[in-house]
This record gives structure tokens, sequence and C-alpha cells, in this order.
């Protein structure tokens, strides 16, 4: 199992090459750059700018079009110049992504994001440190009701299988799948918050803060999760261990929790993965709703601030957490289950 | 036998005065049992037409302002209310419904399109190309995908139709893997090698014969994909991404009353109601196709 993990572990690497080269291809193919919405700056200080970020590099310009070196250029005469050597502009930029490319990725390797491109006082790595715990803190929140609410009612779904309990708690799972959680948010904002005035409609400040925003969120989880339970469940219930136990004479409720659970909960833990994957894009809007100051929140201002360091440092730390999160839920679908074998 | 064009092998002489009763025609007496499913496919009958037609009989567009009329709750001129520009909601809403369905649709069909061809291409070949194929699923799979379709959408513009091809374009992995499946377990068949014996070439088996005779999981599939893209569609317009005001679908429409909703939260309601009532009758009746047409497929 060691080995296999290891073997996992080196297997993110390359996944999250591709996921880093993505969104630095579509950050570079994208047409603008990231000073142009600012107030225009003189000649000489943008150059910097873009030097210091490695938006320019020096070699590249010898390279390919040395007229482009003079730090007096202005951006009317850059774009006549560039339109004038188009080819010899398109080598340039090739030569000075790959730069940029190398540059970053090495930053990357060793934690560093850089500076972001917006609040030029803040390094991205500061974002993240704020952002990041507040995140994980809303995802645990709706991981823990998903689970708490989705089994429960999985469980007494599968035990009063086709009975009228059955029918609703599947109902009911269907619909919460159905309500999109910016739907529900905002309903229950106006509901708890601003008509019976039981808990607060926003920020992040403490327990209090969290059941809204984690309620929300997990709302969906917590419907697959009890669909998943009682298929899991149904499915186990007529297998001959449990046939066993009850024919041991154990009571009810210690066949279901001690024999049955175990089993049928394999399904929930393997699904445990990718909704974590949609926990983490669910909290783009949950933060917005609820104002709360999370990773997905910064990822949008980014993007419509074109803050592309910020927005690309969250995308590779979410995946990260994503990927090394999925091989633990693997991990331990192992340790539950011995019919999973690592070798194969 | 010849209602339908899936019932192609094996139909003897003797057989054809005995009347079997094909896939389609069991999944059809199956689902009409179900009366969920039954009820969600024609309140999305109604709501197709309330959506479709609604703006043509309405005495108001879209984007007319009624001043008299503004920011107002239901009435007998404005249905639905008004929102904070005096726009009639009634319309809006039908509007909105009219680009999140067109939207859902053509974004499922996108992701149909690849993930049809590309899991029965590689199901059919097997071997090193099904190998190689499959892990590029995999590695795809557990990419935050939303992160980088809104990264898309900021840098290269809004447009419906960058909306729907970048939604279909990262959600057609699990149709890939579910076609690739059936293939593999059809590959084999005798009529397969009938078709193969008569010189029919590998796309034409692949196209003709195995991807029709995978099309119950298909059609499973495709139907439940077209809430979850709607979701999508809505998610994005709710932060702005979508489409751009002043037309509307219904997330932009849900975000433009939960903005008010402490003042006007009929804004709120209606829109979030009628998207929350089509997704709930997409997803009935997604799962009533598949325990009709394919009982063995589970969640």
């Amino acid at each position: 199992m060691g080995a296999y993990a290891l073997r996992r572990l080196l297997g993110i690497v390359p996944v999250l090459l591709v996921i880093f080269t993505l969104s630095f291809v579509l950050m570079r193919a994208a047409p603008g750059g990231p000073f142009d919405a600012e107030k225009p700056v003189p000649a000489e200080v943008k150059r910097n700018l873009e030097l210091k970020y490695h938006l320019r590099e020096p070699w590249c310009e010898a390279r390919f079009l040395p007229a482009l070196a003079r730090p007096d250029l202005q951006p009317a005469a850059e774009k006549a110049l560039r339109a004038e050597n188009a080819w010899a502009s398109r080598g340039e930029r090739l030569c000075t992504g790959v730069f940029q490319y190398g540059w970053l990725l090495a930053n990357y390797a060793t934690g560093d994001f850089g500076p972001s491109y917006k609040y030029k006082d803040r390094s991205v790595n500061e974002f993240i440190a704020a952002g990041l715990p507040v995140t994980i803190q809303l995802g645990l929140v709706a991981m823990v009701f998903a689970l708490i609410i989705g089994l429960a009612a999985g469980l007494v779904a599968a035990m009063r299988h086709n009975a009228w309990e059955d029918h609703a708690a599947m109902g009911a799972a269907l619909l919460g799948i159905s309500i999109p959680n910016f739907v529900l948010g905002p309903v229950l904002i106006l509901v708890f918050s601003l008509t019976l005035f039981w808990l607060p409609p926003a920020r992040w400040d403490g327990w209090q803060y969290m059941i809204l925003p984690g309620f929300t969120l997990g709302s969906v989880y917590a419907a697959y999760i009890a669909r998943l339970t009682r298929g899991g469940m149904l499915e186990v219930i007529r297998q001959d261990y449990v046939r066993t136990a009850r024919a041991k004479g154990l009571k009810e409720r210690v066949v279901i929790l001690r024999h049955a659970l175990r089993g049928g909960m394999l399904p929930v833990i393997s699904y445990l993965g990718p909704a974590l994957a949609g926990l983490f894009t669910g909290s783009i809007v949950i933060e917005r709703i609820f104002n709360i100051p999370g990773m997905g929140r910064y990822f949008v201002d980014a993007a419509l601030n074109r803050d592309i360091t910020l927005a690309m440092a969250v995308v590779v730390v979410d995946a990260i957490f994503l990927l090394v999160a999925n091989l633990l839920v693997d991990l331990a679908l192992g340790l539950l289950d011995p019919r999973v074998r690592y070798d194969a | 036998m010849t209602s339908t064009p899936l019932a192609v092998a094996g139909t003897d002489e003797t057989l054809e005065d005995v009347r079997g009763t094909s896939l389609w025609q069991d999944a059809w007496r199956r689902l009409k049992k179900n009366r969920m499913a039954v009820f969600s496919a024609g309140l999305l009958v109604v709501m197709f037409l309330f959506v479709v037609a609604g703006p043509w009989l309405s005495p108001y567009t879209f984007e007319q302002q009624d001043l008299a009329y503004g920011a107002q709750g239901p009435s007998l001129a404005h249905w639905f209310g008004t929102d904070m520009h005096g726009r009639d909601l009634l319309v809006r809403t039908m509007h909105g419904g009219r680009i999140s369905l067109l939207v859902g649709l053509l974004a499922t069909f996108v992701s149909l399109t690849i993930g049809v061809a590309y899991g029965a291409i590689s199901g059919y070949f097997g071997g090193k190309i099904d190998a190689a194929m499959m892990r590029v699923v995999d590695v795809l799979y557990v990419i935050p995908f939303m992160f980088v379709v809104i990264l898309f959408l900021v840098l290269f513009g809004r447009s419906l139709i960058l909306l729907f091809v970048a939604l279909g374009a990262v959600s057609w992995l699990t149709m890939a893997r579910i076609v690739r499946g059936q293939v593999i377990s059809l590959k084999n068949a005798e009529f397969v090698d009938a078709a193969r014996a008569s010189g029919v070439g590998h796309l034409g088996i692949v196209f003709r014969h195995l991807v029709p005779n995978a099309l119950g999981s298909i059609v499973v599939y495709a139907t439940l994909t077209i809430p979850r893209v709607m979701l999508e569609e809505a998610f994005l317009s709710y932060l702005g991404l979508g489409v751009q005001p002043p037309a509307a679908s219904w997330g932009l429409l849900v975000a433009d009353g939960a903005n008010s909703m402490t003042f006007l939260p009929h804004m709120l309601i209606f829109p979030g109601l009628l998207l929350t009532a089509t997704l709930f009758a997409l997803n009935f009746l997604g799962d009533g196709l598949r325990d009709a047409l394919d009982p063995r497929m589970k969640t």
C-alpha cells in the first residue's frame, strides 16, 4: 500500500502540470495586457512593470525585434511596429511566453505565486493564506451537514424500503439535487436572517455564521449521499453475512450499524472525492452570496479584475487540494473494503 | 418489427407473426407506469410552451420599460410584477427560460457529440488506444473545470456561443465512459460480425451499428446532462459571466432577485421557482427513463 500511495502521489505531478499549462495558455492567449485597464503610465514605467512580471524578455526582443527594446517606446508606436513586422512580433511573443512559463513554473515549484497584478502591495501567497482556511472551514461544515443529513435520510429510506418514508426521503433528495444553491441561499437568508432574525446573513466571524452557508453548500451533497446510502444499503442488506448476523440473534440496530453500514457506506466514500471538487466550485457562489472572504470570492474578483496571477494560483492550489483529497479517499476505500487491491 | 430502427438482428420468417415487444415499447410501458415521470414530462411540455410561445402573447417585450409600474409586486397588468427598471417580470422570465433551455440543449448536444464519438472510438478499437484515451479522461476528471470555464469566459468575452461550447466541452467525460462501456459489451455480438463480414468499415460499424444499440443509455444520460448544464449556465449567469443584460436567463434573474429580495421578494421567487421546477422535472424524467430503459444502471 505504501508503494501504491507513493505512485499515486507522483501521479499528481503530471496532472498539476496539465492544469498549470492550461491556465497559462489561456492567460497568454487572451487579448489585451493585464495593465490595459489602468491609468496610462509613462512608457518607461510600463516597460519596467512588464519586465518585472516577465511579460517582456530583453533576450527575446534582441533576437526577434530589436526595435522593441527602446525604453521610451509609446504604446501606439509599438502597435504600429508590431503590425509592420507581424512574424517577428509573433516570434517575440512566443519566445517571451516560453521564458515566462519557465519563470512561473520555477516560482510555483518553490511555493511562490508571485505578486498580484491588481494589488501590487500584496503577494498572491498572502491572499491564499487568508482565503484557503476560510474555504476549507466552509467545505468541512458543508460536508458534516451533508454526511449527517444524507446518511440519516438514506438509512431511513433503506430500512423502510418502498414505504412512505422511502418515497418522502427520495423526493426530498431529488429536490435537493434540483434546487440551485444560489436560489436556496437567498431564500434561507430571507427567512432565517431578515424575517426571523435567528442567524446572521453574511460574513464569517464564528459558528453562527457557518450554519446557513454550510447548509446551503451541503444540501446537494446531502441529497446525493442519501441516494447512495440507500442504494448501498439495499444491496448489502440482501447479502449472506447480514443474514448470518440476523440469524445469530443480534438486535436489528447492531445488524444495521455494525454489519450492514460498513459495506453500504462504500459508494458514499467513493463519492467523497468528486463531492470535494463540487464543494470548491460551489463555494465560489456561496462565498459571494454570504459575503465570505474565501478562495472562491478571491477567484471571481481576480478573474473579473483580470488579476491573472491570483486567479491562476487559486486554480492550481484548489487542484492540489482536490488531487490529494481524491488520493486520501482512494486509500480510505482500500482500508474499509478488503476487496480493493492496489497492485492491479 | 419494422417499426423501430433498432430491431435489426435475428428476425426470421416464423417469428414475423408473433408481435414482439422491442426495447423501446417495453421501456415506454414501464415509463407510463411511473406517474412522477409522466407528470414531469407533462410539466416540461407546459414549461416549454410557456417560454417559447409566451413572449409572443405578451403585450410587453423583455426590455420594454413601464415607468408607471416600476418595482412593484404582482398585479393585473403585470402578473409576476415588475423589476427595478419597470420591466415586466413575466415576459422576462419567459425570455430567460428560452435562453436557459437553449443553452442547456445546445451544451448537451456539444457534450453528446464529443462524448459519444470519443467513447465509441475508444471502446471499439480497444487495446492501447483505449488505454491511452481513457487515461486522458481520468486526468480530465480531476480538473476543476468551472474555474477554467470562468477564466475562459472572462478573458475571451462573454458570448452565448462561447458559453454553451465551453459548458459542452467540459461535460462529456461521463458520457464517454458510459458509451465506451456499452460499445465494449456489444462489439463482439453477432450482428457486428455480420456487418463486418458484409464489408462495413470501422466507422460504419461504430456509428451505424454500435452507437444506435447503445442509444438507451445515451438518451438517459443526455436527459440527466441537460439539468446539469442548465444549472451551470445559471451559475455562470448568476456571477455575471453568462448572458449579458438587457437579455436575461434564469440565473441572471435569480441574481437580480437576490439583490433586491428585501423589498421585492417576488423577483427572487418567480424565476427561482421556475428554474427549480424545470430542473426537478428534468431530473425526475431522467431517473424515470433510466429505470425504464436501463434498469441495471445506477446512480
